[in-house]
């Protein structure tokens, strides 16, 4: 199979990919790294991420790293495929562009450190540290205060339809609210409506439960 | 009509956007932003950026923030100017984009914390927290040797020609080299000080450093 998808479905970032999969409706080929075993830092795995981080990927011959860099070759290379997850126009997708990029440097900078306290440490059995939580949930907060106000003026983060920019928060949304911190999402009235929405899309239904 | 990019000279993140619309030659005119005294917090330009950063580009009704989205369109908007920039197939693109985001998530994390510890908060009356200075300075150390190793296969990060993806790096590195007083972890690294001479000597990003240099 053409595409190979390498990680651990445990993984946020690795889901990211996984969501993106599954709207596109492409067929992929699964490759678990075994991370308690520490694979992802095997010199095999380096040479596909230099990084030693899930996931790595590959269609053909080409060979990438960075969820937000293979969502968006999926979305570019196949947009015939399943749902379209970018626009063709350039400055509506520039807007696309931004919301990209303000869930990579601010909305996930805090929430996967509060999926890491609240979700992530008791499943390895560690304890959750409640002064770093108070914090990233004031940080998050103020993200997610400006983002009610996006909502209130635009269906979805990029404009009028879902897209990457939307897609890109799911993995860490699953792991938030399945915690305390879903009450800052429910206390928003717009972010609350988007994010049922888009948790409730049938490719990441089917993608998380498969 | 004149883009207008809102933002200080000194800041990193206007600096990106100006190397980006100097490589294509698109005219500009920088507004700059206090921070100092807190401009870029008031309800004015939480207007225009809700997050109250730096920077904001104005292309007559059409208004972006977030420096990488802003290089990202007009690195897609000029493509027939220079087709290399953000690559001339979707695999490049992709290549492009994957280095563009180790620039924002591995390297850009350790930067923005050393020049905050090290020049801001004492700037601001508080103290440098050194070990967190020292804990980034050991990050970089291996984001570099990795940068290293890709170097010594490939001219630039993305592949053999100038992108997006090593100019973003130009104002951080700028930032380690001088301010931050840890040039070693260029100089130290045969490739890494090769491609850093060259992707400095750039026209477009001297002509940032004329202005920036013009400002004290």
């Amino acid at each position: 199979m053409a595409i190979k998808l390498y990680g651990t479905a445990a993984s946020t970032n690795v889901l990211r990919v996984m969501a993106c999969l599954a709207e596109k409706e492409l067929d992929y080929e699964f490759v678990n790294v075994n991370m308690s075993n520490k694979e992802h830092k095997s010199p095999e795995f380096l040479s596909r991420n230099p990084f030693g981080q899930v996931p790595a990927f590959e269609d053909g011959d080409l060979k990438l790293f960075e969820s937000r860099a293979i969502t968006q070759y999926l979305a570019h290379t196949y947009p015939d495929n399943g749902t379209n997850l970018i626009i063709h126009d350039p400055k509506k997708m520039a807007i696309v562009g931004v919301w990209i990029e303000v869930e990579a440097q601010k909305f996930d900078r805090f929430g996967s450190k509060l999926a890491w306290e609240l979700a992530y440490k008791p499943m390895f059995g560690l304890t959750t540290d409640e002064t770093v939580v108070e914090e990233h949930e004031k940080n998050l907060e103020q993200v997610l205060d400006v983002y009610e106000s996006r909502l209130s003026e635009s269906k979805y983060l990029g404009g009028d339809c879902f897209t990457l920019a939307d897609l890109h928060h799911l993995p860490v949304l699953k792991y938030l609210f399945g915690t305390k911190a879903k009450r800052l999402f429910d206390a928003r009235p717009h972010v609350s409506a988007w994010a049922a929405d888009i948790q409730s899309r049938p490719a990441w239904v089917k993608a998380i439960t498969a | 009509m004149v883009v207008k990019v809102y933002g200080p000279i000194q800041a990193a993140c206007p600096q990106r956007v100006l190397a980006c619309l100097f490589e294509f030659g698109v005219d500009f005119e920088l507004i700059t932003v206090d921070l100092d005294s807190n401009e870029h917090k008031q309800p004015d330009f939480l207007q225009k950026q809700p997050f109250g950063q730096v920077p904001v580009v104005e292309d007559g009704e059409f208004r972006l923030f977030e420096s990488r989205a802003i290089i990202r369109y007009y690195a897609t908007k000029y493509g027939d100017k220079n087709r290399n920039l953000y690559g001339t197939t979707l695999e490049e693109k992709a290549l492009v984009d994957q280095w563009l985001e180790v620039e924002a998530h591995h390297f850009n994390d350790m930067v923005y914390t050393i020049v905050l510890q090290k020049l801001v908060i004492p700037k601001m009356g508080g103290r440098t927290d050194f070990d967190l200075v020292h804990n980034c300075e050991k990050k970089l150390e291996q984001v570099f040797d990795i940068y290293e190793q890709r170097l010594s296969k490939n001219n630039y990060l993305a592949g053999n020609w100038f992108t997006l993806a090593d100019l973003s790096h130009l104002p951080g590195i700028r930032y380690l080299m001088n301010e931050c007083e840890l040039g070693h972890l260029v100089r130290d690294r045969k490739k890494v000080n090769l491609w850093w001479d060259d992707i400095s000597n750039r026209p477009a990003w001297k002509k940032v450093m004329q202005m920036f240099n013009g400002q004290g």
